[in-house]
């Protein structure tokens, strides 16, 4: 981590990288290093994957020099950004490109997650293929473990295979320290109060298909990674919800009344 | 003069073009006008009377129209002398503006807001309001679902709190039946007091018939029996089988991989949340789970929730606070509606509904 930050402040410039990682839409990229781009066995197979292989490495290590059209020029460029691309979902793997992504990921520069309850909790991107122009790229969530569509259109179009279907989970692999505590908070759909039937039947059956897991896990002597407190397998997941609703209701109209005024007071300063 | 310059805009049709305000339906004036809908916001709004004439567009005046111009060049010094007069409508809301005291505008203006907020709250849930949120679910108003499991399915705006100043609008998934942040930040400012934590589930219960589905950028249809046999047309639980969370199940789960291989539940960094995620392959095996509950009563959530939901009617009815009165008026409103609807299809559970199953 150290050797990169030095790097990357050094007055070797890398024009083109430089700029690819830079340009808007390209926020997911780490910058690969000139060694990883200039072993030849870490682009084994890359030269029947892209068009003017040869021209495309060239632009990428800054030393391209072929006089050219424009449009020679851009299918090249298109090229070096495609083969940049394919050789980022292996940079990303190895001890260096896991370094800068963690990075990367520490800083939220992947987005948060959208889900009420992860607490915009930061994601990783991630392919749903390795094979290019099948998947665009989605984002992956350690804390709930789904996955989710870029909220930018830039983003939604880039394509899934520069990251890969198994970066995302070789990184807590790699530092189990950063595997987010998990969580049973959830939501729960409710009219007047009153959860609503068929969501709170499959609700119960899928907590207790999470009780049946931490039960097999306790069983092999297997950390399931829930939170303190929460690890009560024959508890209710349910008690923080619970106390929202006495606050609101349970203690009575006063306590509301204030809350009410509060948040008049609240908006009224955010407008003014 | 109020015909001359042709009708603008009414102040509420403005607020709900505002940038970040495309969640909001209209309310209607009717009920707004109707008192037995706004029992209670008094105390919550300050300068509610003035709010409350803001939003109607109501030129607070005493005398009649042909005085209408010299009267406005004494409210100022008059100051709250209109206070007890006859609401009456007038749509110059600039010079109504104009009239005032900057300082007091700014207050009434934020209370306004917060006014229209809190009838929205209950508007959306009425008749008539549900309605209009229902066009504007077709139109694909409220956005779609980031979940990609969920392929861009339709969302519903909700509050986590019924409390205005707690927490921002969030967007409920009826196919996933998970809650999700806007993916905007203009929303981000937006009370979610204002759209409340009944109307999301309300909707579904309003609306069975929706193919929850269907994307976003797909026009809605309707669920529709073709033969008696036919799967979709199955209800359970008050729900037809299909809408019970359709972004859920057997291929709707991420299953984490390290090289095309599966990453084991026994491995520190494997799958946890999969729970979060699955329904039964036979979906009428919830049917089961709800009696299996009942024979082991003191098992899990339900006895709380029973006791929770015991305090809260017994609040609505015997509180002689306004606020606990909403909360009994609303219910109200419910059992009214649910009468209209010939009992479907507000299946709500509650103690007495258990023992019903
Ligand atoms: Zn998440
Ligand atoms: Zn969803």
């Amino acid at each position: 981590m150290d050797d990169f930050v030095s790097e990357s402040d050094s007055e070797y410039a890398s024009y083109w990288r430089d700029w690819f990682i830079s340009s808007r839409g390209n926020e997911y990229f780490c910058e690969i290093d000139e060694d990883y781009l200039t072993d030849r066995f870490n682009l084994t197979g890359l030269n029947t994957e892209v068009q003017y292989y040869q021209y495309a490495l060239d632009l990428v290590t800054d030393v391209f020099d072929l006089d050219c059209d424009d449009d020679m020029r851009e299918t090249i460029e298109k090229s070096a950004r495609h083969l940049y691309g394919l050789v980022h979902a292996r940079y990303i793997v190895t001890t260096r490109g896991l370094a800068k992504m963690l990075d990367k990921y520490k800083k939220a520069d992947f987005g948060k997650c959208p889900r009420v309850m992860c607490h915009s909790h930061p994601l990783l991107p991630m392919g749903l293929s390795d094979l290019p122009n099948m998947k665009p790229v989605k984002l992956y969530c350690a804390r709930c473990e789904d996955i989710y569509n870029p909220k930018s259109s830039r983003h939604a179009t880039i394509d899934g295979a520069y990251f890969g279907t198994s970066f995302h989970n070789i990184i807590f692999q790699v530092y189990p320290a950063l595997i987010p505590a998990k969580s049973t908070e959830r939501y729960v759909p409710r009219v007047y109060g009153f959860k609503v039937h068929a969501a709170a039947a499959l609700v119960r059956w899928q907590n207790n298909q999470r009780d049946d897991m931490r039960r097999r896990l306790r069983k092999m002597e297997v950390d399931s990674g829930f939170k303190e407190g929460d690890d009560d397998i024959e508890g209710d997941e349910d008690d923080d919800l619970e106390e929202d609703e006495e606050i609101g209701i349970g203690e009575g109209g006063e306590a509301v009344v204030a809350g009410g005024v509060g948040g008049v007071a609240g908006h009224a300063g955010a407008i003014a | 003069m109020s015909t001359s310059s042709g009708s603008p805009e009414s102040w509420i049709s403005s607020f709900c073009s505002l940038l970040g305000h495309e969640y909001f339906a209209e309310v209607s004036e009717e009920f707004i006008e109707d008192d037995f809908n706004l029992t209670g916001l008094q105390t919550q709004v300050a300068m509610y009377k003035e709010a409350l004439e803001m939003i109607l567009d109501v030129e607070p005046e005493d005398d009649d129209e042909d005085e209408e111009d010299e009267e406005e060049e004494d409210e100022d010094v008059s100051g709250d002398g209109h206070d007890g007069t006859a609401l009456a409508r007038d749509h110059h809301g600039e010079r109504r503006h104009h009239s005032r005291i900057a300082s007091d505008l700014s207050v009434i203006e934020s209370s306004a807001e917060m006014l229209y907020g809190l009838i929205h709250q209950r508007f959306i849930c009425s008749r008539t309001g549900i309605q209009l949120m229902s066009e504007k679910y077709e139109l694909g108003h409220f956005g779609v679902c980031p979940r990609t499991n969920c392929n861009q399915t339709r969302t519903l705006p909700v509050g986590l709190s019924d409390i205005p100043g707690e927490d921002t609008v969030k967007l409920f998934c009826p196919s996933c039946l998970d809650v999700y942040v806007p993916p905007n930040s203009r929303f981000q400012t937006v009370d979610g007091a204002f759209f409340g934590r009944t109307f999301g589930a309300l909707f579904l219960l309003t609306f069975p018939e929706y193919d929850l589905s269907k994307a976003g950028t797909e026009t809605v249809t309707s669920l529709t029996r073709a033969s008696p046999n036919d799967e979709s047309g199955v209800m359970l639980n008050g729900v037809y089988t299909n809408n019970i969370a359709p972004g859920l199940g057997a291929g709707k789960i991420y299953e984490p991989r390290i090289y095309g291989f599966r990453v084991s539940e026994l491995a520190r960094s494997g799958p946890r949340m999969q729970w979060l995620r699955k329904k039964p392959t036979d979906i009428t095996v919830l049917d089961e789970a709800k009696r299996f509950a009942e024979e082991h009563g003191g098992e899990s959530e339900d006895d709380d929730e029973s006791m929770n939901l015991n305090g809260q009617v017994a609040a609505a009815t015997t509180s002689p606070s306004s606020q606990r009165r909403r909360v009994g008026g609303s219910n109200a409103k419910l059992r009214q509606q649910r009468q209209k609807q010939n009992g479907s299809p507000m299946a709500i559970e509650t103690n007495g509904a258990e023992s019903e199953l």
